[in-house]
């Protein structure tokens, strides 16, 4: 647990009301999703994208997977523990295919979120559980356009124009509210852009963002710089293929101050 | 057994406090009219950040055709109640195939939530309901309780600002007003008790039942709903 | 092990009660349980509809059923509806058992208000309910319990029109005109005569006298029909389910034929 919130009559092993109404284990919870590396989401009319920091443990380590695709119509970008990140990408997944086994219909986005929102509020109110210790941006496109939302562990869900979250992601939020005015209209470039600018807020000051520590997921028709897209549906780029978009960026006249980046091996 | 028994009344209690401090900061008022031929529900919707998609993220809920629902405290223990409160009235319907009196819906959530408060193993649900319904026996509303207490009102009131808007419900003709009149003051009533100074923004959110939805709860249509605004800005102007 | 003595077969001689069991006591009956050969399903449907018919025209969708019920060859209820409506843009209409489709009813009509309660713009159209009406009556077949309908789902959504049929094996198939039942051999060929290739041109009007005039020929020639239907149209107004619709018919020709009316022989 974090230090500081010390011991504490009311965060015991079972989730409980403290006296000021409070969970205190969700409270925990929200922490471990602010030790996960920074991911960001935006939308346009046309797309939905996800921009996502990805931490490497050293030189010999690859890099994290920080994104994961659900569906044609829907991907996430993970803050938090990778393993809880899989126990509930497995369950969208299950619940992408059985709406289109059932009902030949992607599943609508909001309601896919809302399953696993419901699923993770169950762990905030039964005995011998634990809440997840994962965060969400989960982007997709339905007969009601692209959309944006953010999961998290305290069984919330809630869509957004763009977001941010994981480590330091109050630098992208305010990057974000700065601009988000002018996503609506945005073309897939300037929107990447936008993005990557957000993300790099969330840098701590000697790094930057490279092709190995970068991944971007979109949704919606291809850009320019996309080989290979039929359709509009989910994908990832990593390595080569977004140095283009890496090259648009605006460098930074000052380079950003900011506390200290928690390092913690995921 | 006994401090096990203490452990729950206190988790009770204290949800209750949780409602009176922590959760009922963050979420806003909520309320209930039942007036002459329907129901109309308002909530005081806090914006916590600008990115927010306007109208996207409902707190208000529909349970079935002619059943709504509005919760204050914890949201996501708003929509569990209301999952199985949908799945209360889908039963009720397969056993009678008739829509669901509003009182048994009522009576089968609150043993829902109360048993929430018997077993060490759980914690109580963090959020009041106002929950409310027309059918052929005419409006019904209710508030159900974290402790698993429902009670019938005409004007019904949860969240921070429930105080003044219970003062304020007290003074209407509740059941002389017809439901479109009632979109009016509700509207009122919620930016009355919205403290601008203290408080985020917030977005009005309101949905009502009554012969001119054909008796389906439906969101307050948009023309409706800015007229509400609009007259309740006024009011307020007037007010101060 | 079956302990009573008297059913381990009789002594030869009847005379002499070698296992002293006198007075003998009936054979008990508990070598036969419930299941011995074992569980029984629907093997027929009982109460039964006939022909559905549709069609494409124009602007939508139209389905025509009679009003009738048969309980084998006795018409038993002459009212009942076998058009059914599910949310704004389907229409179901059923052939088969009709205790079957009134249970499928209420599983849309419950899929309807989930659907409701979602509250989100995501409503069913009629190909999700063609979908899961195939899954269901598949999954039921393949648990040898079929629910005994041939199904006609018809609809427009997002300016799309849709039309297909499903049974109880799970078939499914779309074509641009479909029948059931007796309608399947005696209505398609007209209808297809009628409809086929003039999708897209035929007005509401015509679509309606072809659908009645197939109707009338099924009243003639199928014996399980009636002279009253609905016909149900589903547009871009909606879904709407005409009134009982009575069929004329004339018989004058039938006073020559063996078996009908006043001959002796």
């Amino acid at each position: 647990m974090a230090s500081t919130h010390s011991t504490n009559t009311y965060d015991s092993d079972n989730t409980v009301f403290s006296p000021q109404g409070r969970l205190h284990q969700v409270e925990y919870a929200l922490e471990a999703v602010k030790q996960g590396s920074a991911a960001v989401g935006l939308r346009s009319k046309t797309h939905a994208i996800l921009l996502a920091l990805k931490r490497s443990t050293g030189e010999l380590a690859s890099y994290q997977q920080k994104m994961y695709r659900i569906d044609d119509h829907v991907g996430i970008a993970i803050a938090g523990l990778t393993s809880d990140a899989r126990v509930l990408s497995n369950f969208m997944r299950q619940q992408a295919m059985s709406s289109r086994m059932v009902f030949n219909r992607p599943i609508p986005v909001n309601r896919l979120v809302s399953s696993i929102a419901d699923k993770a509020q169950v762990n905030t109110q039964e005995y011998g559980r634990r809440p997840y210790g994962v965060g969400f941006l989960v982007i997709g496109q339905d007969n009601t356009g692209p959309h944006l939302y953010e999961f998290s562990p305290s069984g919330n869900s809630y869509e957004y124009y763009a977001m941010s979250i994981g480590a330091r992601s109050q630098s992208a939020k305010t990057y974000l509210e700065k601009h988000f005015e002018s996503f609506m209209d945005s073309t897939l470039e300037e929107l990447i852009q936008h993005g990557l600018h957000a993300l790099r807020e969330t840098l701590q000051q000697d790094k930057d963002l490279t092709i190995n520590n970068t991944s971007i997921g979109i949704i919606g028709p291809a850009s320019a710089h996309e080989e290979d897209v039929s359709d509009g549906s989910f994908r990832i780029l990593e390595g080569e293929p977004i140095d283009v978009f890496l090259k648009t960026m605006i460098p930074k006249d000052a380079p950003a101050g900011g506390d200290d980046d928690v390092q913690m091996a995921e | 057994m006994i401090s096990l028994q203490a452990h729950t009344l206190l988790m009770v209690e204290s949800s209750r406090q949780g409602l009176l401090s922590l959760e009922i900061e963050n979420s806003g008022t909520a309320i209930g009219l039942r007036v002459k031929d329907g129901i109309v529900l308002a909530v005081e919707k806090l914006i916590h950040s600008k990115l927010l998609i306007p109208e996207a993220n409902r707190r208000i809920q529909s349970v079935d055709k002619h059943i709504g629902m509005a919760t204050a405290g914890y949201q996501a223990d708003g929509r569990i109640l209301a999952n199985r409160a949908r799945d209360e009235a889908l039963s009720y319907r397969s056993s009678n195939r008739a829509p669901p009196p509003l009182q048994d819906v009522v009576m089968r959530l609150s043993l829902y939530v109360q048993a929430y408060t018997l077993y060490s193993s759980v914690r109580p649900f963090g959020c009041s309901t106002i929950i409310g319904s027309l059918d052929s026996s005419g409006p019904a509303l209710y508030i159900v309780e974290p402790s698993g207490i429902a009670y019938g009102y005409h004007g019904a009131a949860v969240g921070k600002g429930r105080q003044l808007a219970k003062t304020e419900l007290e003074k209407l003709k509740l059941s002389e007003l017809s439901t479109r009149e009632a979109v009016i003051e509700a509207a009122r009533i919620i930016y009355l008790v919205h403290d601008d100074n203290k408080e985020k923004e917030f977005e009005l959110e309101m949905s009502w039942i009554g012969d001119e939805t054909d008796g389906i709860h439906l969101p307050v249509p948009k023309d409706l709903l800015e007229e509400a605004e609009q007259k309740a800005k006024d009011a307020l102007e007037n007010f101060e | 092990m079956d302990h009573f003595p008297t059913s381990w077969g009789r002594p030869r001689n009847e005379a002499y009660d070698a296992f002293n069991t006198y007075p003998l006591h009936q054979r008990p009956n508990h070598s036969k349980d419930v299941f011995a050969d074992g569980v029984q399903r629907t093997q027929q449907p009982i109460v039964t509809g006939t022909s559905v018919l549709a069609l494409t025209y124009k602007d939508g969708i139209m389905m025509a059923a009679d009003n009738l019920a048969s309980y084998g060859s006795l018409a038993r209820f002459k009212s009942i509806q076998r058009l059914h409506a599910v949310g704004n843009s389907t229409v179901l209409g059923a052939s088969g058992d009709m205790s079957d489709y009134q249970y499928i009813q209420t599983l849309l009509d419950e899929l309807v208000i989930d659907e409701f309660t979602a509250n989100d713009k995501h409503d069913l159209g009629p190909a999700e309910i063609h979908e899961y009406l195939s899954r269901v009556l598949y999954s039921r077949r393949s648990k040898m319990n079929p629910l005994w309908n041939s199904l006609l789902v018809g609809g427009k959504k997002n300016g799309k029109r849709f039309l297909a049929y499903v049974d109880l094996l799970g078939t499914t198939y779309s074509a641009s005109t479909i029948a059931t039942g007796y309608g399947a051999h005696i209505a398609i060929p007209l209808l297809r005569k009628a409809i086929e290739g003039r999708e897209n041109t035929l007005t509401e009007a015509e679509a309606r006298s072809i659908l009645t005039e197939a109707m009338r020929v099924l009243f003639y020639r199928d014996a399980r029909s009636l002279d009253k239907f609905q016909i149900a149209t589903v547009n871009d107004e909606g879904v709407s389910i005409s009134e009982t619709i009575t069929l004329e018919t004339a018989w004058g020709f039938a006073e020559g034929i063996r078996g009908y009316g006043a001959q002796t022989q």
